[in-house]
Parts: structure tokens; sequence; C-alpha cells
């Protein structure tokens, strides 16, 4: 531990010293200790540098939450790679772009993915294909890369940890994000912008070290890999679930582990809320619960303070580009129900106009963020960097320009007008309609599509798409949406396809959608 | 169509299975990408809806639902059970 210039893994190590034989990380049944992470982490990092994985290098980590996917997480680091975690709903098409634009020298997958990653398994930059679970022996036997998980943990065992070579300027990871050109763009951060991140936010949320925090959310959403490293940091425990799939399954695990913690999206605490019998599952351990990815609806705070009335009740906003803007203070949520709330501790926020002047209250702008947590920017894309990071207070700072409307009240409190692209927010998650719309196009019998995202109770937003023909071809809804479903991950599919005669344009022919709904 | 080719079919027809013909009957539906948590709920529309089942929050279980063997076995079972008392 480092501790004047601590890196990130340096939680992991911190925790492991204190509390060796803690349970950290509980995950179906496997119940695993601080010292066991810690030791096979660096077993692979160091099996990971045996391969030839050196500083810098990215290793993609393509995979479910399962204890594999976390200690690869650490082990990365420890081989001083940057981490790049990506959804294990990812289909073919994206991982492949994925590697062609980071070219990561491993990827650390499982078998149960394999008709995902197959086809760039023999990527020529990869020096490591590590894969958990069943290997594929025809595979194995053709592909030198090719190890399986738990031998190369094997290996690692009797190699020396890889040095720390890296400072705290040094990228710790890579997220990557939807855009709206359609194309995913990776959020660079480094290991001061995660260490600020997170001592941030486990401050207002006030973890401590006896905390349980359940987390469903996938580790390759920023906000459920921040729950490991939150917990990790504290030296808490982290009760990993594979997804809110099964929630029976869910609650049953929550209420034996005795959770204390619930973070979730508002899709999660709206299917909660439908539940008839919540009331089966003794959820009275929840000490604090928070929302982000999207707005709760006032229906949704109402039901969390009744479902759990001695919990604290976070609602929070921010974006990959900083982790998180701004959370509401659970003593503000019955006065400012509505508000995103206030600047996260060592953040400031503030609204601008088109020019770039500070707007006064009540006046909408865009939001910008000034802080340690701000990324470096979007990996090899400096165009796109340019237009979120711009100058500011000091000579050569760089302050995020999040492209989100806002408004500030007179005491200083957020509140989220839009957004200044047409993201859709589905379930949480981020969807370009550009990328939809690619996919749709590329459907042979689609001559045109536009694609928007519609009020729905669950996911927040639905994505739905309007979809013109070409003469004489046939194809139904549920075909586009089965093509749709071989493209992209799930929750990007359209839920809803209407078909048109034509899409509405401007006088320079593009489609025009605010006609559409 | 028996009970079995009823499920499968509708889980092929709805959800994207990258081997349709192939997925094994028990086959987990959730490691194969082809359900998640939105996804989950329209199966169990279906089962209440064909079926004319009554599911409660509580069986909302991968033992009951995560591969076509299950939810066939669990649909089955439902069937067998004695309607609850009024």
């Amino acid at each position: 531990m480092r501790s004047a210039f601590p890196q990130l893994q340096d939680y992991l190590a911190l925790s492991a010293q204190r509390f060796p034989d803690k349970i950290a990380l509980v995950c179906g049944a496997r119940r695993v200790s601080y010292r066991e992470i810690e030791e096979s982490s660096n077993a692979l990092a160091g099996g990971l540098a045996a391969r030839g994985v050196v500083r810098g290098d990215r290793v993609i980590i393509f995979a479910d939450n399962t204890v594999e996917t976390v200690v690869a997480f650490w082990a990365a680091l420890k081989a001083n790679a940057v981490a790049v975690l990506v959804n294990p709903l990812t289909k073919a098409d994206r991982l492949r772009y994925l590697l062609a634009d980071c070219r990561p020298t491993a990827l650390i997958t499982d078998g149960h993915l394999e008709g995902v990653w197959k086809g760039v398994a023999g990527a020529p930059h990869l020096k490591a294909l590590v894969v958990s679970g069943r290997v594929n022996p025809v595979l194995r036997a053709g592909l030198s890369t090719l190890a399986a998980f738990d031998e190369l943990l094997a290996e690692g065992v009797s190699q020396p940890s890889p040095p720390s070579l890296n400072i705290d300027i040094d990228l710790a990871s890579i997220v990557y994000t939807s855009g709206s050109t359609g194309d995913p763009k990776g959020v660079m951060l480094t290991h001061r912008n995660m260490l600020t991140a997170a001592t941030s936010i486990s401050s207002y949320l006030g973890i401590l070290e006896d905390d349980v925090i359940l987390n469903t959310l996938p580790l390759a959403f920023d906000y459920g890999l921040y729950q490991m490293i939150m917990a990790f940091r504290q030296g808490a425990r982290l009760v990993l679930e594979r997804s809110f799939t099964y929630i029976a399954e869910v609650l049953k695990v929550a209420s034996a582990e005795r959770i204390t913690g619930l973070p979730g999206v508002p899709t999660i605490f709206a299917i909660l809320a439908e539940m008839k019998s919540l009331d089966k599952f003794d959820l009275s351990s929840v000490r604090f619960v928070t929302n982000t990815a999207a707005a709760l609806s006032l229906k949704h705070i109402d039901f969390l303070k009744q479902a759990f009335p001695c919990a604290r009740i976070y609602s929070m906003y921010g974006l990959t580009e900083c982790k998180r803007c701004t959370y509401l203070p659970p003593v503000d949520i019955e006065r400012k129900p509505t508000s995103v709330g206030i600047a996260i501790p060592n953040t400031e926020v503030w609204v601008v106009d088109d020019q770039g002047n500070r707007v006064g209250p009540g006046v909408v702008g865009q939001l910008v963020v000034r802080g340690a947590t701000v990324m470096k920017g979007y990996w090899e894309k400096p165009e796109a960097t340019a237009r979120k990071l711009k100058p500011g207070l000091l000579p050569g700072e760089q302050v995020l320009w999040t492209g989100d409307y806002c408004k500030m009240d007179e005491e200083g409190y957020v509140y989220f007008m839009g957004r200044m692209d047409d993201i859709i927010k589905s379930r949480g998650e981020k969807v370009a309609p550009k990328e939809v719309e690619n996919v749709l196009v590329s459907l042979s019998g689609i001559r045109e599509a536009a694609v928007i995202g519609v009020p729905d109770d669950l996911l927040g937003e639905a994505v739905k798409a309007f979809v013109v023909l070409e003469e004489g071809a046939q194809l139904t809804a549920k075909e586009i949406q089965n093509y749709c479903q071989s493209k992209l991950e799930n929750f990007k599919v359209p839920k809803v396809v209407e078909f048109m005669a034509e899409l509405p344009k401007t006088d320079t022919g593009k489609v025009k959608k605010t006609g559409l709904q | 169509m028996d009970l079995k080719s009823q499920i499968r079919a509708f889980i092929t027809k709805n959800f994207y299975v990258p081997d349709g013909a192939t997925i094994a009957d028990e086959a987990s539906l959730l490691d194969q990408g082809v359900i998640d948590s939105t996804g989950v709920l329209e199966v169990i529309g279906f089962l209440e809806d064909n079926f004319h089942l009554q599911i409660e929050d509580t069986e909302m279980l991968p033992e009951n639902l995560d591969s076509i063997d299950r939810l066939t076995a669990f649909v089955e079972r439902k069937r067998g059970a004695s309607p609850l008392p009024e």
C-alpha cells in the first residue's frame, strides 16, 4: 500500500491486510475472503504478465457478474493494465468493434459466451485469451493463446507479482458508452478519477466496513463496478448477483445476507413496486437505497419510503464521463423530490448558456462539471473529446460539458431537464437511436428507419422504431425484432415497431423526429 | 403440440436464440443471454395467459424458470396443484 499516492488496487490490498479472513464477496454458493481475492488477483496478474501483458495494455473482461470477473478486474490493474469491462449481453459485432477500438492484449471471458467471442479469438493483438467455465477442447487445441482461467491462476502463483509501475494519472479503466453517432466511445478513467469518485460517493453514502451491499447491476455498468470498488475500499461485503431477473431468488439472498445497501436503477424499483409479496422478504436490514441512471418518479420515491422505512434514500445523477455529478441528500427528498441534488463532495457544478456564460437560478442551460472525477477523454477520439472537455476556471484545466439540460434553484439544487442529444435511456442503459437505425436498415427489406424513445412505466423509456419497407418487402415486427436481437444488446431492441409509408422529412431531406411518437 | 414444444416455440419465437433449433432443453436461459429482467416478465405473461396459471412473485426463481425443461416442469407442477382455498 503506497498510502501517500494510492492506486485503485490498493483498496483491495489494504482491506486484505486489515481483514484477511473476512468474506469480501458472496456470489451464488461461493463465499470468498479478502485474502483469497488478493492472492488470486496477484496470481492472475502474474499469469497475464507472463503472457506478455505490460503497462498500459488494455485487458477486456467480457463476462457476467462472477468471482472470476471480480478477480480479473483487480488482476488487470495489478498487471499495470487498463481494465475494460464489457456487458455480457454484448453481441459479436459490437465486441469486434470494441476489440478493434482498444486492441487489448488480453481477453478474459467465459465459456458460455463462446458463440460471441469465438470470431475475435484469433485477433493478432491478443496475447492471452483466458476462459473461465467450460473450455472448448477443439478451440483450445487450435489456439496457443487460450488458457483456462484456473490454469493461468496456477501458472501465476509461481510467478513474481508484477511490480507496480503506474502513477495515479495512468488509466485504470475504459468504460464504453453509447454515443449519438452510434459508435461506442471509450471513456478513459485514471486511477485518480476513480479513487476520487469512490471516495466522494462513499463519503456521502456513509459506507461502513460492516455494510453488506447487494449488487445486481452488471459490473460492466460503471455504477455496478463502483459497488464493488466502494465495498472493497471500506472492507465491507459485496453480495453479487448476476442480474435482477429471478427476483425471488435475489430477494431471498438479500434477506439471508442481511444486506444494508441496495443500489438500483428505476426499472429495478419499478419491478419491486409491482410485487404483491415484497413483505414476504425481510429487508429490514437495509440502511441505504441509491438510485441512478434516470430520475426516480415521485410514485417510486413514495414506494421506497414505505418499503424501506429505516433506510436513507438517495436520488443521484451522473454520467460515465465523470461518474457522478450530484446527489440529493436524503433529508431533502421530501422538500425537493424532483431535484437531483447538489454537487458530490470535491466537485463543482454550474449551468451555462450556449456561449459558456453562467446563468442564474431557474434558467435552463447545460450543466458543467469541474473536479478530479472528470474523465481523461474518449479513447482515440479527439474530436468527440473536444466537444465534451473544454477550458475551465484555471489556465489549462478542463471541465466537462455534460450535454444535459439542467437548471438550478436559489439554493444551488440541480434539476435535470433533458438531454441535448437524442440518446434514449431504457432500463437505465443508454441507447443511441443511430446505432439501432443502422442495424434496422442493414436488414434487407427495410428502406428507412427512425428510432425514438417513448415513455414506459417499467423501462423509463422504451425504444420505438418507425420503419419504411422496400417495395414488395414483407417483414413482420417480430422478424425485425429478432434480427435486432441478433445484433444488439437486449435493451436496445425496439419494443415497438411501427410501419410507415414514409418518414416525415425536413426541407433538406433529414428525418424529422419531432413529429414521431 | 405438447407442453414442452409450446414453451420452446414461445422462447425461440419471442427471444433471440443464437441457434434456435438446438437450444438444449436444460440450457440456462440466463447463460444463453435469452432472457433478462424484463424478458422474464414476458415469459410469466405467456405462462399465465396460455396455461391459465397464477404465478406468484415468490415463484420467480431460476429453478422454476431458467430452462425449457424447468419451465415445463414448473407448468406441470402448477397445473397438478390443487387451487388455493378461497
